[in-house]
């Protein structure tokens, strides 16, 4: 009975492990692949985010079954990679956008553009364009 | 809410105090005891009775970790597809949330939800503009927003 438990929190570990480094991977091929810095931060906090956790997961199951240790520390990084992830998500996004920063040429929809706050704020600097206008114009 | 916590905890104290038996055995029975006392007498207090919103708040966590793997998946396989066929775009969605701690955990749980991104909050805190990884179906992502996550956060707050 004890060796069957032992078989499947082994697979649960190399299952979460595996998991998250594979996560990693794939999101570090998104940011190669996605075209604006909007998509790419989508890849970049998210499935890493994941990823990460996943692996700090599976190195707290690795020493609570081998070594009967329980380590806090892991826990506790699990917690803050969750809570600070999306904040810089949403920082880097917005500071890009604020920046200028151009929307890929597959984008449909741009809400904020118009949003009534936005245009008092980045508009009596630019003559009635926004930065990322500019730069299309110019190219 | 804190009140009654702070509350809860002293009767698991005195519960100690009677046993003259200071163990952690015995604060968990007493704050048990506790427990069951202040849900028997939830209709003097001016809030709900505490631990539905800590079951509420669980249910949040198991919820936001579903969606946070399922919709993991969905941003992979658009990943993959030999033809990027993502549509990405900006769209505003009202929400009825109020005050900055309610804003700030949905904000939090549209950014690490893949497929949106929360890029502003309007200065009038009514309106979030999300960066949607596929457009299609902006209507469906805010009424889906609007079904899960800020049912579940109001559910903690209020």
């Amino acid at each position: 009975m004890h060796e069957i438990g032992m078989t499947i929190v082994e697979w649960i570990i190399g299952l979460l492990v595996l998991g998250g480094a594979l996560l990693g991977a794939l999101s570090a091929f998104g940011l190669l692949r996605l075209p604006d810095v909007y998509t790419r931060s989508h890849a970049a906090t998210k499935s890493t985010t994941l990823g990460v956790m996943s692996i700090l997961l599976g190195a707290f199951l690795y020493f609570v079954a081998y070594d009967n240790y329980v380590s806090a520390k892991l826990l506790l990084g699990i917690v803050f990679v969750l809570i600070t992830a999306p904040v810089a998500g949403h920082l880097i996004g917005r500071a890009a956008y604020k920046s200028g920063a151009p929307l890929s040429d597959r984008t449909v929809q741009d809400d904020l553009k118009h949003a009534p706050h936005t245009d008092t704020q980045l508009r009596e600097h630019t003559d009635g364009q926004l930065p990322h206008e500019r730069e299309r114009q110019r190219e | 809410m804190g009140l009654q916590i702070v509350l809860n905890l002293i009767i698991a104290v005195v519960w100690m105090f009677l046993n003259n038996e200071w163990t952690a055995v015995q604060l968990i029975v007493g704050y048990a005891l506790g427990a069951l006392i202040m849900l028997a007498l939830r209709r003097f207090f001016n809030h709900d009775f505490y631990l539905r919103r800590v079951w509420a708040f669980l249910l949040l966590l198991v919820l936001f970790l579903r969606e946070l793997i399922m919709s993991n998946i969905s941003v992979i396989r658009e990943l993959l597809r030999p033809k990027l066929a993502i549509r990405p775009g900006i769209f505003a969605y009202d929400t009825e949330l109020r005050g900055d701690w309610e804003i700030t955990a949905l904000a939090c749980l549209i950014t690490l939800t893949p497929g949106t991104l929360t890029l502003e909050v309007s200065p009038d805190q009514r309106t979030l503009y999300i960066h949607a990884m596929d457009i299609a179906d902006a209507e469906e992502l805010s009424a889906q927003i609007r079904s899960t996550f800020e049912k579940a956060i109001k559910e903690v707050t209020r």
